[in-house]
């Protein structure tokens, strides 16, 4: 197993951390033709599946008022970048929840800011 | 074609450049040592034998011990012959000769799949599950009666399923690890995790 470990490990890259309920923004690498742009996706991470290189997140965000939701692999070599806009407080690894809400009962709480002060070294 | 040896690992998946997932299977081949080269005016028929999985010489019986020793090279598990001339006694087969991109055919034990049913078996489509139907997974007819008064040899029935040599062909490697004797084949190959497979390149 170990050496299946060892393939795997090639294909990890760094991802800033990011939890479920935050706000991310994707930016997704889109071909057309023979050029290549960044496409943004602004979302709610509501789910994140799998581990290893298998590992998948769900972001749900509503377009025109239509919920839209998108899977991407985490280490796709089609995402550019995963920006957090907004960080979440949820209570649930799952938000299938905010599928049946609208308005602002889909709305998540921000996570409040905690600033850590360095407490003067214990005489 | 000379084949090569291997461990079936795992699967797992890769990316690759344009972003697609693939599926593939992680295989640990070879180094598989030529132990015995047979020739048409020895044997009758050209062919080596490939050796596989180093042991210790007293894991093997004395004969099999004895044709190591007399070939002067370590003992291995395994042992398995291919028409093929032109290789020496002691030589090494690597992953080295699989390249990324080529095509090969893989054969292991398929697992084991027990006494299945037709359904299973032989993809019979069984009858409807539901609306007081009593013919759900039965096979139906075997066939007819005052002519041939018996069942005809061949008959798909119910019976042991898996378990045999399967072959899985044209799959595609996706990258050769030297260093770690590591093939990733794309798509699945037959037997379960730690089974011993047969990689040969498509000609």
């Amino acid at each position: 197993m170990n050496l299946i470990g060892a393939v795997e490990e090639g294909f990890k890259k760094d991802i800033k951390a990011f939890n479920i309920g935050d706000t991310v923004r994707v930016s997704v690498k889109v071909v057309e033709g023979d050029k290549e742009r960044i496409q943004p996706f602004d979302g709610v991470v509501i789910a994140r599946h799998g581990d290893s290189t298998r590992e998948t997140f769900t972001v749900r965000k509503i377009s025109f008022g239509i919920g839209v939701e998108r899977i991407f692999p985490l280490l796709s070599p089609s995402i550019e970048k995963i920006d957090v806009l907004k960080r979440g407080r949820v209570r649930r690894a799952k938000l299938y929840y905010l599928r049946g809400k609208k308005g602002k009962a889909a709305k998540i709480k921000e996570k409040e800011r905690v600033f850590v002060e360095k407490s003067p070294a214990k005489q | 074609m000379v084949g090569i040896l291997g461990v079936k690992l795992g699967m797992t998946q890769v990316y690759t450049e344009d972003g697609k997932a693939w599926p593939v299977t992680v295989v640990e081949a070879g180094p598989c040592c030529v132990v015995q080269v047979k020739t048409l005016d020895k044997d009758g028929y050209d062919a080596v034998k490939l050796g596989f999985m180093e042991v210790k010489e007293k894991k093997l019986n004395k004969p099999v011990a004895g044709m190591f020793r007399k070939a002067g090279v370590k003992f291995f598990r395994l042992l398995k012959e291919y028409p093929a001339a032109g290789l020496n006694v002691g030589d090494f087969l690597t992953v080295e000769r699989f390249a990324k991109g080529d095509i090969v055919s893989v054969s292991g034990v398929s697992k084991g799949k027990g006494f299945q049913g037709v359904m299973k078996r032989h993809h019979f489509s069984g009858g409807p599950g539901s609306h007081g139907s009593m013919f759900n997974r039965a096979p139906g007819s075997i066939g007819a009666s005052s002519y041939p008064s018996r069942v005809w040899k061949n008959q798909k029935l119910p019976g042991h399923m898996g378990s045999e040599r399967a072959t899985v062909k044209n799959l595609e490697i996706v990258d050769v690890k030297a260093e770690q004797n590591i093939l990733l084949i794309r798509g699945a190959v037959p037997g379960s995790k730690g089974s011993i497979i047969e990689i040969k390149k498509e000609s």
